[in-house]
């Protein structure tokens, strides 16, 4: 190949695969999750099996939305943005990039098979064993050199905004992965491991790590995201440079020390929840920074959203985002999280973020990119997409609503006195009230999950139904910056 | 000279060896000082390494994820001191690789659970949970009572462990599995295994016969026997639970 003489195509195949994966994992992902919801209602539903019990795929749930889902659709469309914003082909070229997608899809496999088998380190999103965590970061590091190669090649003087969110991703986890993992297995043969840190010491470095994950996976990788097809899909330019700069450098510094919101009252010292509660408040107004750069782009543009489904999932996003961006500071204010901690309130916060800004900022990217990838000029049908929309949008209200009202009424409940001055429920009693609450979430989820469904078979048909093909993408000619 | 942040936005090192500084602060202000702070773990008695039995208890209650729906940190909140006992301490759980705090309650706290419950209650309730609590949502674990566990590496685990610091002494090492048998017996002689471990529950959990290898069950209820008796609340002066 005469690559001197002749401009090279970007690597797209890869992030195709990435695309056939995000969606797939999703649809998995999100049936996980129903199921288990269900098995919180109707616990035979843990078919008296040890693999199919609730602890064990808990884990498969987490692990397949947050890494496999969220994971494929990150890593693959900055692979897209990265060289589309650099001018540049990726670093690496092919084989790097089709190692990162199968290293990636073997990691996660591994990952959910030991699930099932009972194979974990027993801490909240940092479940794989040893060996998986090796494997990862091998992955990982090819994934930065990718990554940081392309940037190096660049034939645009500067490094678009997008880049920066997703450089910082690939770095923190990166840190947080190592360092939270750090291990001792019993034998070179034997799964098992000890962790390297005990107690409050560990249970401060898990969550320094699992509220990053929140911070840097779940949020600066998909602001970069964010940055790049919201922009695109609105045909504008960024609201604001400026706020880019402030809320990039301010979001990755405040984020970092949110981890202790996690752990108020418990046996972590006091000066480290207080630190904790005082930056996830702090948090806030990043965040919103990132939400206004992100909404006030569509200055000018909003007659879009009448036309363009797939832009009003980009957009509800960023409504979601700043909705559990308030929410989540709320909740780390130490009285709030005395009544929230270890209830449904929890989980109905995560899935607000989860489902409605994870998810619908993929949703909306999944409906610009695979016409895209596929030179096609549109999707199969925009009517579709606005099922999609609704169906999930109801989804996650109703699931969101639920959670919070069992979330909350559990923790009343478990702090009622009755006029004797003794404890008024029982344990059991208060599960015994969660389940119409329960049913309403498994509503939400079948909803959420049947959405799912509707992309898959729309963005099916998009890529591989009869349409005309577009040219294949070719790297422009670099333009003199202005 | 005015800054001007397109410098850094055209230096793909310097943006990274940046963002990787600002990243790394909050964490190293948080995390250290946990380490150097000598209070942070309170000067409390009782707190010791796990016998094989309950580190092979507690190894299947990590596998089988029971931390997901169960915590075991007691807030200092009145009604939690009421439902669970004494708050949680971090003393309590300094020999914990990993801890396992919890944070979400789908089932009771069980930081303390340990002598609420008799082995048989537990028995009956990890077979079939609906048996003993008609409305309770917790999955059958009988399959535990069917398995023996894995002696032939209870050595490597406890090695290990001492090498990632919880304090196993040669003898622990040397005996493990005498002390792993001696615990299911109670008709035996445990002086040894309860000198090593003071408060060690020694009983037949399920009814496995002494001499036969121990089952998981077993495992798991010696483990839960033991949650949260170790720290003797009533002689520990106030002043040493200070953080």
């Amino acid at each position: 190949m005469t690559a001197q003489t002749r401009q090279p195509a970007y690597v797209d195949d890869v992030v195709r695969a990435f695309m056939v994966a995000t969606v797939f994992w999703g649809v998995v992902g999100f049936a996980m999750g129903l199921l288990i919801a269900s098995q919180l209602a109707f616990p035979d539903l843990n078919f008296g099996l040890e693999w199919t019990s609730f602890g064990r795929l808990r884990p498969v749930h987490t692990s397949a939305v947050i890494f496999a889902f969220g994971g494929s659709g990150l890593i693959g469309s900055s692979l897209f943005i990265v060289q589309r914003t650099c001018k540049a082909r990726l670093f690496g070229g092919w084989q790097l990039g089709w190692f990162l997608f199968w290293g990636y899809q073997l990691f996660i496999v591994l990952a959910a098979t030991g699930y099932v088998m009972g194979i974990t380190q027993g801490k909240e999103y940092a479940e794989p064993e040893w060996y998986v965590d090796l494997w990862l970061t091998i992955v990982w590091v090819a994934y930065l050199v990718c990554f940081v190669g392309t940037l190096l090649r660049r034939k645009e003087p500067h490094i678009y905004v997008a880049n920066w969110f997703l450089l910082s991703f690939i770095l923190t986890i990166a840190m947080l992965h190592v360092v939270n993992n750090a291990a001792l297995p019993v034998s070179f043969f034997d799964w098992k491991s000890y962790g390297a840190y005990a107690g409050v010491q560990d249970a401060m470095i898990e969550w320094w790590y699992g509220h990053n994950a929140v911070g840097f996976f779940l949020t600066a990788g998909f602001l970069g995201m964010m940055y790049y097809f919201i922009p695109k899909a609105a045909d504008r330019p960024i609201y604001s440079y400026r706020l880019s700069i402030v809320h990039f450098w301010s979001l990755i510094f405040l984020y970092i020390w949110a981890g202790p919101h996690h752990l108020l009252y418990t046996a972590l010292p006091d000066w480290t929840q207080t630190l904790g509660m005082v930056f996830s408040i702090m948090l806030w107004m990043p965040s919103w920074g990132g939400m206004i750069n992100g909404l006030m782009t569509l200055s000018g543009a909003w007659h879009k959203l009448a036309t363009n489904a797939g832009l009003r999932f980009s957009v509800t996003s960023l409504a979601f985002y700043g909705m559990s961006t308030f929410e989540g500071p709320v909740m780390s204010i130490k009285p709030v999280n005395g009544l929230s901690h270890y209830t449904d309130w929890t989980i109905g916060h995560v899935h607000s973020g989860a489902m409605g800004w994870v998810g619908f900022i993929t949703f909306g990217m999944l409906y610009y990119i695979v016409p895209v990838l596929w030179g096609k000029t549109k999707v199969y049908s925009e009517k579709l997409v606005a099922w999609h929309f609704w169906i999930a949008t109801l989804g996650i209200v109703f699931y969101v609503c639920a959670m919070w009202a069992s979330g909350i009424m559990q923790g009343l409940m478990w702090r009622a006195y009755d006029a004797n001055g003794f404890l008024q429920y029982s344990f059991i009693e208060t599960v015994e009230a969660m389940h119409p609450f329960y049913l309403i979430r498994i509503l939400g989820g079948v909803m959420y999950l049947s959405g799912a469904l509707i992309m898959a078979f729309n963005l099916w048909k998009t890529a591989f139904g009869a349409q005309d093909r577009a040219a294949p993408a070719a790297i422009p000619v670099p333009q003199p910056a202005q | 000279m005015r800054f001007n942040h397109a410098f850094i936005e055209k230096n793909a090192i310097l943006l990274l060896v940046l963002a990787l500084v600002t990243v790394s602060i909050g964490g190293l202000v948080q995390i250290v000082p946990l380490y150097t702070i000598e209070t942070t773990i309170e000067r409390v008695e009782g707190v010791r390494p796990y016998t094989p039995l309950e580190q092979i208890g507690r190894n299947v209650y990590i596998r089988e994820g029971c931390y997901l729906c169960h915590s075991q940190q007691i807030r200092a909140f009145r009604d939690e001191v009421e439902r669970y006992g004494h708050y949680s301490l971090a003393a309590e759980s300094m020999y914990d690789h990993p801890f396992q705090w919890g944070s979400k309650r789908n089932g009771p706290d069980l930081a303390r659970v340990g002598g609420k419950y008799s082995n048989d209650w537990h028995k009956a309730h990890l077979t079939h949970p609906q048996d003993v609590v008609p409305t309770s949502i917790m999955p059958s674990y009988a399959f535990l009572a069917r398995r023996p566990v894995r002696t032939d590496d209870l050595q490597a685990h406890l090695k290990t462990l001492r090498s990632v610091g919880v304090p196993y002494s040669d003898e622990m090492i040397a005996n493990a599995g005498g002390d792993l048998a001696a615990q299911i017996d109670p008709d035996g002689d445990s002086a040894a295994l309860t000198t090593r471990y003071p408060g060690a529950v020694v009983a037949s959990f399920t009814g496995t016969p002494a001499g036969a290898t121990p089952t998981e069950m077993d495992a798991v209820i010696a483990y839960l026997q033991m949650l949260g008796t170790l720290v003797p609340f009533q002689k520990t002066p106030l002043e040493n639970l200070v953080q």
